[in-house]
């Protein structure tokens, strides 16, 4: 492996599952993850993940849809920047409208859709189009702001948010990137929103 | 985070069942956005929350109502924000939301909650610092602090704090009302009269009993409505707080203004309608000389602080700006 592709498989898995090593998904307790779907267990908090049932047990109710991700079903993908709704850098989607899963208390999505950046790419493992728009563009320097901007930048476009870049740059506001990416992630989506127009 | 209690209220009577229990009463969590956040610092400390997000019917929006836009409590503000008829012919609604916060803190804030947004003074903010308006009688660390976002109206020697919303400036240049409910019966206020300025009790925000709860907002519907703008300045392009903004609405005869609407945020302590403002407006000829006598009008009465003095001008330039877009609208 040369450097160079070195390098292309990082920033791949960076838009891929928001972590450079990809090795997270062993650590998930296999009993906790189920593709069945049951009544709730009483008492217990279950949360659809990128459609599989996940039961958390008996969840302290201050634990935020960010810490369930991240904490309790090892999906680090969704980042803590602020922890205050300030930064972005958490955005999921819940019914398939973007949120700050920081703000959000893990109950309140209980009964959701939850998606994260481990799931927008296709079963077969290819790319959604809005992450190979961001490698085609390298709207990313350091990364860790990325899943944040990706599932961002999908509900932006799926809003009917993106039609020019100046609506672009005002409803992609919410996510901040302290590396100055701005220009590659605005070339990045308008990429997906002419993509659209052609298919 | 302090630990607490979490119940989902299924519907509108069990929330009150709640509310009206004796005790501390809980707070009510809709979109969370201010809430868990303040609550993950500590300024507030509920025992207990009910969720009201799973109550049916109350996210609403009704625009075909004859007399009012109707609002439900728990309607998102970026569902609001991109409602056809709001936009066409509400401008000044429809950017009073956008132009507040992020898409996902839209997505997820409810007008109700934003309605009872808190203030974003930072000394509130800091359990560090006396806050009077956190621990009366604390003291109020802004006044000789950093001020310069702090309030220049409706001031009193015990709290600047800014009100920090958006939509409630909006609301209350357009007479708007809400309709609540408590334990006992229900009943409906002007938006004017639900925030209080400071005085001598800066925790007492608004005109609600903590076993309340918002039910819809209504907006009257007038010819108001078209000529209208929300004008926000900040100190960065998108997503900050208001360093300035008014919310204006015109009804013009030709030239002449029949009606005008007049209301400041981001200076005072509560959304701020300037009617004297309106009327040096009524039955003039709209031009840029009225505009500027307006906005003067509607700063009058400012009590500034060195850091804070800029935002008297400012203002004045916010509203004659507004008011100008608004006539282009008309």
């Amino acid at each position: 492996m040369t450097d160079k592709d070195h390098l292309e498989l990082n920033r791949r898995e960076v838009a891929a599952t928001g972590t450079a090593a990809a090795i997270l998904p062993a650590i998930i307790p296999a009993a906790l993850a189920s593709t069945a779907v049951a009544a709730p267990t009483d008492g217990n908090v279950v949360l659809q993940i990128n459609g599989v049932r996940h039961d958390l047990g008996r969840l302290d109710p201050r634990t935020t849809l960010l810490d369930a991700l991240r904490e309790h079903l090892g999906l680090s993908g969704a980042k803590k920047g602020c922890d205050h709704g300030q930064c972005g850098a958490c955005t999921v989607h819940v019914d398939g409208r973007r949120v700050v899963s920081c703000l959000t208390l893990a109950r309140q999505a209980e009964g959701r859709a939850v998606t994260t950046i481990e799931g927008v790419a296709s079963a077969e493992g290819r790319l959604h189009p809005m992450q190979q728009a961001f490698l085609d563009h390298d709207a990313l320097q350091c990364g860790y702001c990325t899943p944040g901007q990706i599932m961002s930048a999908i509900a932006c476009v799926k809003e009917g948010h993106a039609h020019t870049a100046e609506d672009i740059r005002e409803y992609m506001s919410g996510n901040l990137c302290r590396c100055g990416a701005y220009v590659g992630i605005v070339a990045a989506i308008e990429q997906v929103v002419a993509q659209g127009r052609a298919s | 985070m302090n630990p607490f209690d979490y119940t989902v209220a299924p519907s509108v009577d069990a929330a009150l069942a709640a509310l009206g229990r004796s005790g501390r009463p809980p707070r009510i969590l809709a979109g969370g956005t201010t809430l868990v956040d303040l609550m993950r610092l500590n300024v507030e400390q509920p025992a207990s929350i009910v969720d009201i997000n799973r109550i049916p019917g109350l996210d609403h929006i009704d625009t075909q109502n004859a007399d009012a836009l109707v609002f439900g409590a728990l309607a998102r503000m970026s569902d609001v924000a991109d409602n056809p008829v709001v936009r066409r012919d509400y401008p000044v609604l429809s950017e009073a939301l956008w132009r507040a916060a992020s898409q996902q803190l839209r997505n997820m804030a409810s007008l109700g909650g934003n309605l009872l947004q808190r203030t974003r003074c930072a000394y509130f903010r800091d359990r560090q610092y006396p806050c009077n308006k956190r621990e009366p009688g604390s003291g109020c660390s802004a006044l000789d602090g950093i001020n310069r976002s702090h309030a220049i109206l409706g001031a009193s020697d015990q709290c600047i704090a800014v009100y920090p919303g958006d939509l409630a400036i909006a609301l209350v240049a357009l007479d708007a009302a809400i309709d609540v409910r408590n334990p006992s019966g229900a009943r409906s206020l002007k938006v004017a009269d639900l925030h209080h300025e400071p005085g001598q009790t800066p925790d007492r925000e608004t005109a609600l009993a903590p076993d309340e709860l918002i039910l819809r907002i209504r907006v009257p519907k007038s010819r108001l409505g078209k000529a209208s703008t929300y004008l926000k300045i900040r100190d960065r392009e998108s997503y900050a707080f208001a360093v300035a903004s008014a919310a204006v609405a015109l009804d013009l005869d030709g030239d002449v203004v029949r009606d005008a609407r007049i209301a400041v945020g981001g200076l005072a302590t509560r959304p701020w309608r300037a009617q004297a403002a309106e009327r040096s407006l009524v039955g003039k000829v709209f031009n840029a000389a009225a505009a500027a006598e307006a906005g003067r009008l509607a700063l009058q009465g400012a009590v500034t602080r060195p850091q804070n003095a800029f935002r008297v001008d400012l203002g004045a330039n916010t509203v004659a700006e507004a008011l100008k877009i608004a006539r282009g609208r008309a």
